[in-house]
């Protein structure tokens, strides 16, 4: 096989578990190295991709063009009625307005907008040239707010300002500033916040089934199919139930501090870690026993009509080989758990925003020979997927094609995913998904991993 | 109704852009290098602008897309992008390999007002681009013009600081092609073939965005035009650029650099537009055209005269590019349809006079406007005032088709929900025969769908 390098100056974000190798602390958290491929996004991205299911309230982007283009859309973030969210608006910055400053534009396109759509709110995202031109958002939204009377909030996402991870904390930062604006009237003990998850397909309508009945209140969810209305009132909630750990956790954290809320962190990717997220929950209100009866329940009446569907799967897919290049790291824990359940090891797993106690989990779960890499680029990627012999990749939309050149499967376990792939019914359509691209006729006709047919 | 909220009431707006016709520079940029073999794309911006160009191109066409980045952060925005770009032109040499980097600026690094002639220069002063290799740049702010300006920057970039002059004429022509697609290339060349003159087609993505599985994945795919002819092009007898926005510009500097003529057309697309690129190919080359053509553009006049009934009056709102939308309004004219409706994003007085050129004396009345304001709300909303028959433009307007219960026929950049237009062309007369199936293919379908019992036809 042709050797492949890894980039200069990437050693220390690149691992492999060995037993008596050289066990070097996997550096993250970084930016990425000027000149490198990455597969990694901005700052307003992250605030982007959090806030986008925010279905009635009005997204502006102010600056040019690109940024509101790229973002129109392209998550499959499911409302149940408003589609506010699913159009584009930009301030569409010229170069005059580069050179006087965009505070008159956004200012009046607000007032447009607000007059016409009639949001609950507005969220205002900065992108890199606001940062620079200086324009000032904050007094601009405070004049808006003032006129309207909705919340007008700043989202200082300016893209070079970090990586996505400090666009999720401008995101969260928004949503703190509208928690605690709302009634908390009629809202029962036994109640939750679901943070972090975005109703991709569906998904946080699952969920909030299963909380449901288990006689469980959900107050809000951050911020799939999410309202405004709910939003304001989270704080009345019992307990915050963290997923997607790297967006979320801090808004959990200030909710803490602020409200006195705590909060767990959960997974609802795989049978083990969605049980658990029940099960954690009914825990946290140990007075009422039935709570947890009633998990079990769910659990027991999901697990018992899932168990048998995974089993053709299973026998196909034992032995066969996964790689997972993912954004979160607490998504890859659960992937590993889940693909072992359908019979299948890992043999390379990396996230683009882990921080150091994720990958520290990530080294315990894997098994050895396992590749750990941080902020990767395609030929790392395509290098250890040929090397490790990999029958899978579980990526988002840049790594797809690189699976399906190198002749294997690949699944969308990011923005562009189908079908729901959270909760035990999540767990048989991601078995199905990973069986139907895997065992796919076409590899039949396709030269695979560099070897001709 | 996805865009319940768009009114019928056309208000003037101050400057507030919804659901845009356009996008940004840097990604025409990066589509054009990727017509350039051994070239990888390089954004001098921040991380997130190439991760958003390789997303869309890879949505539109399956594809991997390599590009680096500069990976800005604050440092940078207060320093200047130097350093980065220094940096990333070592790293990507001694990592990535490529023949040639092309390099392109963002919003951000033109407003800090990064020098990327100057940095480049001085990255090969300080021995950073080994020999043979070659960096190459092109400025693209994204708050001027459009994507379609990025892409004619990149290839005036391409033509500046590549071609060279020997003094010694080839036998050769050049064809700039403007925004287009693989498939759209592969065809140029095809005819150009057929009609037995030697071109230099520049840039060319295909073999590159449409690349066969191998087992492999190409860092850098087989296609694209490669250095020396690049270097052939200042010794070029004569220019053809399609396009008068997205290829004209270049044209115009390789003339200035190395006094090549040239000659402006349309991009192809649809049978006037092809007739011209054909009979200025053979008059140019100094050939006549060949039987084989003939017999095409016969079978494309064939089918139009064979369907000529279903296309009668038939009122469409079209949206996208300009060097698109001017060959293709001109074809549903050509095919007596009725373009009612035009809007592009992409700012620019051309596009309204060569519009008005065609429309004025064949559809007097038609709506068309591009720049600010232009942009899918807009179409809407005269959508909702003059009703259509179809619909023709990117995946985005599958919205609209769907509100307004119109046929729909996905053309132009981006699609990214169908696919198609990587291998089969829109330009000439197949690309002819192509649209004119699409369009039948819808009109009639939508005939089908709702015809009463005793009028749904077996023969039409």
């Amino acid at each position: 096989m042709e050797q492949i390098s890894i980039l200069e100056g990437r050693h220390k974000q690149v691992f492999e578990k060995k037993t008596g190798g050289e066990q070097v602390e996997i550096s993250c958290d970084t930016s990425s190295l000027s000149g490198s491929v990455s597969q990694r996004a901005c700052v307003f991205c992250g605030s982007r991709v959090v806030l986008y299911p925010v279905a009635d309230a009005l997204h502006l982007v102010h600056g040019p063009i690109g940024c509101a283009a790229y973002t129109w859309d392209i998550r499959g973030a499911v409302s149940s009625g408003s589609e506010l969210h699913r159009l584009s608006f930009s301030t569409d910055l010229q170069e005059m307005d580069v050179i006087y400053g965009g505070e008159k534009k956004l200012y009046h396109s607000l007032i447009e907008l607000i007059e016409q759509y009639k949001p609950k709110a507005a969220f205002i995202y900065s992108t890199c040239i606001v940062g620079l031109i200086g324009d000032d958002i904050e007094a601009v939204c405070k004049k808006v707010a003032k006129e309207t009377g909705i919340p007008v909030l700043p989202v200082h996402s300016e893209g070079f300002k970090g990586t996505k991870k400090d666009g999720y904390k401008a995101a969260c930062h928004a949503l703190m500033q509208l928690i605690g604006t709302g009634s908390t009237e009629n809202i029962s003990k036994y109640s939750i916040n679901i943070l972090g998850e975005f109703n991709l397909a569906g998904e946080a309508w699952i969920i909030r089934k299963y909380y449901e009945k288990m006689g469980i209140e959900v107050v809000s969810t951050l911020t799939g199919d999410g309202r405004i209305d709910a939003v304001r009132r989270a704080h009345g909630a019992s307990l915050n139930v963290v997923q997607c750990s790297g967006s979320m956790t801090w808004l959990a954290k200030e909710m803490e501090q602020k409200y006195g809320i705590p909060y767990i962190r959960v997974s609802y990717f795989g049978i083990e870690d969605m049980s658990k997220s029940l099960y954690d929950v009914a825990k946290h209100f140990p007075e009422r026993p039935d709570i947890m009866e009633a998990a079990k329940q769910v659990v027991s009446e999901e697990v018992k009509e899932l168990y048998p569907s995974l089993q053709k799967f299973k026998k196909a897919l034992t032995g066969k080989k996964a790689a997972i290049y993912v954004g979160g790291a607490f998504k890859t824990f659960s992937l590993i758990k889940a693909l072992r359940s359908i019979g299948m090891s890992v043999v390379l797993a990396g996230s683009q925003t882990g921080n150091k106690d994720d990958y520290a989990r990530l080294k315990e779960m894997c098994d050895e020979g396992t590749v750990i890499v941080d902020d990767s680029n395609p030929v790392e990627l395509s290098k250890f997927i040929l090397e490790k012999e990999a029958d899978l990749l579980i990526g988002g939309v840049k790594e797809r094609p690189i699976a399906f050149k190198l002749g294997i499967g690949f699944c969308d376990h990011n923005h562009e995913r189908k079908i729901p792939l959270a909760g035990f019914v999540g767990m048989y359509n991601f078995a199905l998904e990973v069986y139907q691209s895997v065992m796919s006729p076409v590899w039949q006709f396709a030269p695979r991993k560099g070897v001709k047919i | 109704m996805l865009l319940r909220h768009t009114s019928k009431e056309v208000k003037v707006r101050e400057g507030l852009t919804i659901n845009p016709a356009k996008t940004c520079q840097p990604i025409g940029a990066m589509y054009a290098a990727l017509g350039i073999h051994g070239c990888l794309p390089h954004s001098h911006g921040s991380q997130g602008c190439c991760s958003y160009h390789r997303s869309t191109l890879t949505r539109h066409y399956k594809e991997p897309v390599m590009a680096a980045t500069s990976s800005f952060t604050e440092g940078a925005s207060v320093f200047g992008g130097q350093a980065n770009l220094l940096t990333a032109i070592e790293t990507i040499f001694s990592v990535y390999d490529p023949d040639i980097i092309a390099v392109h600026s963002t919003c951000l690094s033109e407003t800090i007002g990064d020098d990327l002639q100057q940095i480049t220069r001085k990255a090969k002063d300080d021995g950073k681009v080994p020999e043979g290799k070659r960096v190459i740049f092109a400025s693209t702010p994204s708050f001027i013009g459009s994507h379609v300006t990025g892409y004619a920057n990149m290839v005036t970039g391409i033509a500046e600081q590549f071609a060279v002059s020997t003094g010694v004429k080839k036998n050769q022509i050049n064809i700039i092609a403007g925004w287009m697609e693989p498939s759209d290339m592969r065809e140029i060349k095809r005819l150009a073939k057929e009609l037995g003159v030697n071109i230099v087609l520049f840039p060319d993505t295909s073999d590159v965005l449409d690349a066969p599985q191998t087992g492999k994945h190409e860092f850098y795919p087989k296609g694209g035009t490669t250095i020396p002819e690049l270097e052939s092009i200042g010794d070029s007898r004569h220019t053809l650029a399609l396009g008068s926005i997205s290829a004209e510009p270049a044209a115009i500097a390789l003339e200035k650099k190395c006094k090549v003529p040239f000659e402006t057309l349309e991009v192809p697309i649809g049978l006037t537009a092809t007739d011209r690129f054909i009979m200025a190919l053979s008059e140019i080359g100094g050939v006549s055209v060949p039987d084989e053509i003939t017999a095409e553009r016969g079978r494309l006049v064939d089918v139009i005269a064979d369907m000529e009934q279903y296309f009668y009056g038939k009122r469409v709102a079209l949206f996208g590019d300009p060097d698109q939308l001017v060959p293709l309004t001109e074809f549903l004219l050509d095919l007596n349809m009725k373009p009612v409706h035009i809007v592009s994003g992409t700012p620019g007085q051309r596009f309204e006079k060569t519009m008005r050129e065609i429309l004025d004396t064949r559809s007097p009345e038609t709506n068309f406007k591009n720049g600010i304001g232009a942009d899918m709300f807009l179409l809407h909303q005269w959508m909702k005032n003059e009703p259509v028959d179809l619909l023709i433009g990117n995946t985005y307007g599958k919205y609209m088709a769907r509100d307004e219960d119109v046929p729909f026929i996905r053309f132009g950049f981006p699609i990214l929900d169908r696919i198609g237009h990587s291998y089969f062309p829109n330009v000439g007369y197949s690309g002819g025969l192509r649209l004119v199936e699409k369009i039948l293919t819808a009109l009639l379908d939508r005939q089908d769908r709702d015809a009463l019992e005793e009028k749904f036809e077996l023969v039409m």
